[in-house]
């Protein structure tokens, strides 16, 4: 892996210094957020705090919502 | 008739059937399944999401409709997965519930419920409503209770096989014994298994397959929904002793070929 790459989602994603917010913005998800959870490195940012994560190169970030399930 | 509501994880509830989402041939037809079944609260996943362009807000389709949602921890091999996962469902989906599922082995998809008992204590003392996927073991039931379980769900049969009720006295005994609500959750094959389950005395049915799986998932879920009130009027209607011997139900005297006395004549 690169030292400029993120791991999202368990893929390799090109980290050009955005934070989270940007991050998120670029991928499919609801414009308001709702219905989706964020993990950096293994622990749970709320919504609420997405703005002031600072990505790192190296981190991992996991973005989970809702999907058919029994 | 009167309300039947009854009361889980903070929610009151008229319907007695609980639908999973997953394997319906279309989204409409899943939505239209929900309707016919009457079912207020559904079942998702917590899965990755936002890589692909085809992935869909499921959260907000089933909010928009009323639905209440119950995220399940399926898929997860260890309490501590499960226990992750349930956070992230909280966080997304903004309820407390979670149907916890740790799973001991992908052929049975049994519950490991030395896994199953550390994750739902520590859920609960973490503020969850805990509705836990369990074995048919009443012991085990009853120990998931006193941890602070919301409800106990035992298997019917393995997820998927629509095999119906295996072990229907140990479900009887769980329900006899729970203070709590017990949910029949998986195994169920048709809707006779669904009034089985309500007749031993259970307070609600979770089935997904059954329904998705049918030839007509809509029809089927209507069916679903008829048998869960049908087996719930008859559990508390109090069903008839059971006898060895038959009874007539007509009356014996008074048949014609015979003497006041009831000797043939």
């Amino acid at each position: 892996m690169s030292k400029q790459e993120l791991i999202v989602n368990g893929r390799s994603w090109p980290h050009r210094g955005e934070g989270l917010t940007e991050l998120l913005a670029g991928m499919d998800l609801p414009a308001d957020g709702r219905g989706v959870a964020v993990a950096v490195n293994g622990v749970i940012v709320p919504r609420e705090r997405w703005r002031e994560v600072k990505l790192n190169p190296g981190d991992e970030v996991d973005v989970v919502g809702a999907v058919h399930g029994g | 008739m009167e309300s039947d509501s009854w009361q889980l994880a903070g929610l009151t509830l008229e319907s007695r059937l609980l639908l999973g989402t997953a394997r319906y041939p279309s989204r409409q037809i899943l939505l239209d399944a929900i309707s016919a079944s009457n079912a207020e609260l559904v079942t998702v996943s917590v899965r990755r999401v936002g890589l692909e362009s085809e992935s869909d807000n499921l959260y907000q389709v089933l909010r928009e409709r009323g639905l209440e949602l119950l995220p399940n921890t399926a898929g997860c091999f260890t309490a501590r997965d499960a226990v992750f996962t349930a956070e992230l469902a909280r966080e997304a989906l903004e309820c407390n519930r979670v149907k916890l599922e740790v799973i001991a082995d992908e052929d049975t998809l049994l519950p490991d419920v030395e896994a199953l008992l550390e994750a739902a204590g520590l859920l609960v003392d973490s503020g969850f409503e805990v509705l836990p996927y369990t074995t048919d073991d009443p012991v085990i039931a009853r120990r998931l209770e006193d941890l602070g379980c919301a409800a106990v769900m035992p298997l019917g049969a393995p997820i998927g096989t629509g095999l119906g009720i295996q072990n229907p006295l140990n479900i009887e005994l769980i329900c006899k014994r729970a203070g709590v609500p017990v949910i029949v959750d998986a195994g169920v094959g048709t809707a006779s298994d669904v009034a089985a389950a309500m007749e031993l005395g259970c307070d609600g049915v979770l089935l997904n397959t059954a329904v998705a799986r049918a030839r007509d998932p809509v029809r089927m879920a209507a069916a679903m929904g008829h048998a869960a009130q049908a087996g719930r009027l008859a559990y508390t209607a109090g069903r008839m002793p059971r006898k060895t011997l038959a009874e007539a139900s007509s009356p014996w005297s008074g048949r014609v070929g015979t003497r006041d006395d009831g000797e043939a004549s």
